[in-house]
């Protein structure tokens, strides 16, 4: 064999053996987390954890449903008000604004998307954690400290804007030109033709931009942490304080090592996570397939 | 002598027998950095094939998209003088744009079929249009594809995506979507650069019978196309009119040597 033919066949080698440490990655981080919470979950039954709200690891009672609720909740939240916005923004950067605004937002984008999140989270507790506590919640007759659900989503949609009007800028700036004249040239207006054309052009990109905004919104912990109030409860209103799991395990891992079983908690904590992070995956992947087939 | 007094008679009875469609008087185009159409001055005939022919880059596209106001898009574009057609000045109309374009169909150099299904491609127009009524619609649908020879092909798939279509089957389906608006004219962009021969013939016999019902603006470079279709040819070179006239005038005798050398060149 000659020396290039080798190089030839080493490279495409090597390539497979990175490929292959990629996809080994997530099993083994999965079965890791598996084998970690084995200690709890094969002494408590897998319902009364996922379902049950007693949270008391002194006398082993682990539920994890207000965290998993506090999760989708803070998650949802966030993303009902960055979705559209992110939306509306990437048209009208795209369609209607003029070139030089578009160039002058994608440093200010990379620059939001690079702030720390710890810097969010200050700016969370300085700004929005009073925001909510003095003018919000009032406007709905609510009483709230203003460590909150709404503070935590507010944070948190702020900081997954940059990431998902990135990707649909993308998404946008792949659309042909001759299709929108096409459709303008058979009397559409310019909105007509964003709704019926473009949007559905983008749908893929868009559905899967929201996809990925939502993993990495329900990842994220710092910020959220210092906003949210991490009470154990179920939260009754977006008022209320909540106590995500990515939360529930920054903050304890590593301490209160003498309570028994409490290590695998948190373990079945970031398990749960991971398992949620999959089944939205797997429904956005559900989704971009069905909007495919049109 | 003899030949040469028939056609002279020949275009007597041309100019007689035409009506115009479109009057293009004065137009100049220019970029931030460059003067891309200069003083344009053509008046388009009724039901016949204008080509408008030259080589890549003399400003073709662009004559053909300040027809129907495409330029709109481009805001470095500036656009003077007037495009009559019905006797109004679409340049200057503000309101009524999308009725202004919907008097013409568009066919583009590569067939960009709308992101739905072949029915829904077809019904697009007529229901900006205003068309409600599904029976009017379903019965356009199928009278438009059986038009440009489609509706066999497609008749029983018409729920399925159009990007599924080959190529050559997309600018037909484009073409009738363009003919669904029920436009007086038909603008085409090099509408057979993208396709294979045979579907490039499909499509050129298509405009043959359209320009009974149609009138029929269409850009190419491609001489032997010209040559099949043109009633009236438009030589533009660098955002010129060079020479324009009766077909058989310009292709049997050119007068200027740019037209003489782009036509031996080009066989």
């Amino acid at each position: 064999m000659t020396k290039r033919l080798f190089i030839d066949k080493l490279s495409s080698r090597w390539m497979v053996l990175c490929l292959s440490v990629l996809l080994l990655l997530p099993l083994a981080i999965g079965l890791g987390l598996v084998i970690k919470s084995s200690d709890l979950w094969l002494t408590h039954a897998l319902g009364s954890l996922i379902f049950s709200q007693d949270w008391s690891p002194s006398e082993s009672q682990f539920g994890f449903w207000p965290f998993i609720l506090s999760s989708l909740w803070v998650t949802v939240v966030a993303l009902i008000i960055s979705m559209p916005l992110c939306l509306l923004a990437a048209i009208f950067l795209t369609q209607f604004a003029p070139t030089w605004m578009l160039k002058v937002m994608r440093p200010v984008i990379d620059i939001l998307a690079g702030i720390p999140s710890v810097v969010y989270g200050v700016w969370g507790v300085l700004v929005i954690v009073p925001l909510v506590a003095d003018i919000i919640a009032p406007m709905f007759h609510n009483e709230s400290l203003g460590y909150s659900i709404l503070a935590g989503a507010l944070v948190l949609s702020v900081m997954s804007i940059p990431y998902i009007l990135n990707m649909i800028l993308e998404v946008f700036r792949q659309v042909p030109v001759e299709l929108g004249e096409a459709s303008l040239s058979l009397g559409a207006t310019k909105w007509e033709t964003i709704k019926y054309v473009f949007l559905r052009k983008g749908a893929t990109g868009i559905i899967s931009a929201y996809g990925l905004g939502f993993s990495k919104a329900l990842g994220e912990t710092i910020a959220v942490m210092m906003v949210i109030g991490n009470v154990v409860q179920v939260p009754a209103s977006v008022f209320d304080a909540g106590y995500p799991l990515p939360a529930l395990v920054a903050n304890n891992y590593g301490e209160m090592m003498s309570i028994p079983t409490y290590d695998s908690a948190l373990m079945f904590g970031s398990l749960l996570l991971f398992i949620i992070i999959i089944t939205i995956n797997v429904i956005f992947r559900y989704i971009i397939y069905k909007s495919e087939a049109i | 002598m003899k030949t040469a007094i028939v056609t002279a008679e020949k275009r007597v009875e041309h100019i007689t027998t035409e009506v115009p469609i479109m009057n293009i008087s004065n137009l100049n185009v220019y970029s931030k950095s460059a003067h891309i159409l200069k003083n344009i001055n053509i008046t388009i005939p009724k039901n016949k094939i204008t080509v408008l022919l030259g080589p890549s880059g003399c400003g073709k596209t662009t004559l053909l998209k300040c027809m129907n106001r495409l330029t709109d898009l481009y805001s470095e574009l500036r656009l003077d003088g007037t495009i009559e057609i019905d006797g109004q000045n679409i340049l200057t109309e503000r309101n009524r744009i999308t009725e202004i374009r919907q008097k013409m169909g568009l066919v583009m150099q590569r067939p960009y079929p709308l992101p739905m299904s072949i029915y829904d491609n077809i019904a697009y127009g007529l229901k900006l249009k205003g068309v409600r009524d599904k029976n009017v619609i379903a019965e356009k649908v199928e009278k438009h594809l059986r038009e440009v020879a489609l509706w066999d092909e497609v008749k029983d798939r018409l729920k399925s995506s159009a990007q599924r279509l080959s190529i050559g089957q997309q600018q037909r389906l484009c073409l009738a979507r363009g003919l669904a608006v029920e436009p007086e004219i038909i603008l085409a962009d090099e509408p057979t650069s993208a396709l294979d021969p045979i579907s490039s013939r499909v499509i050129e016999e298509q405009f043959s019978k359209l320009k009974d019902d149609y009138t029929i603006i269409m850009v190419t470079h491609i001489l032997r196309q010209a040559k099949r279709l043109a009633d009236y040819v438009v030589f533009m070179y660098y955002g010129e009119i060079i020479e324009h006239g009766n077909a058989a005038d310009i292709f049997e005798n050119p007068q200027t040597d740019i037209l003489k050398e782009y036509m031996r060149v080009g066989h």
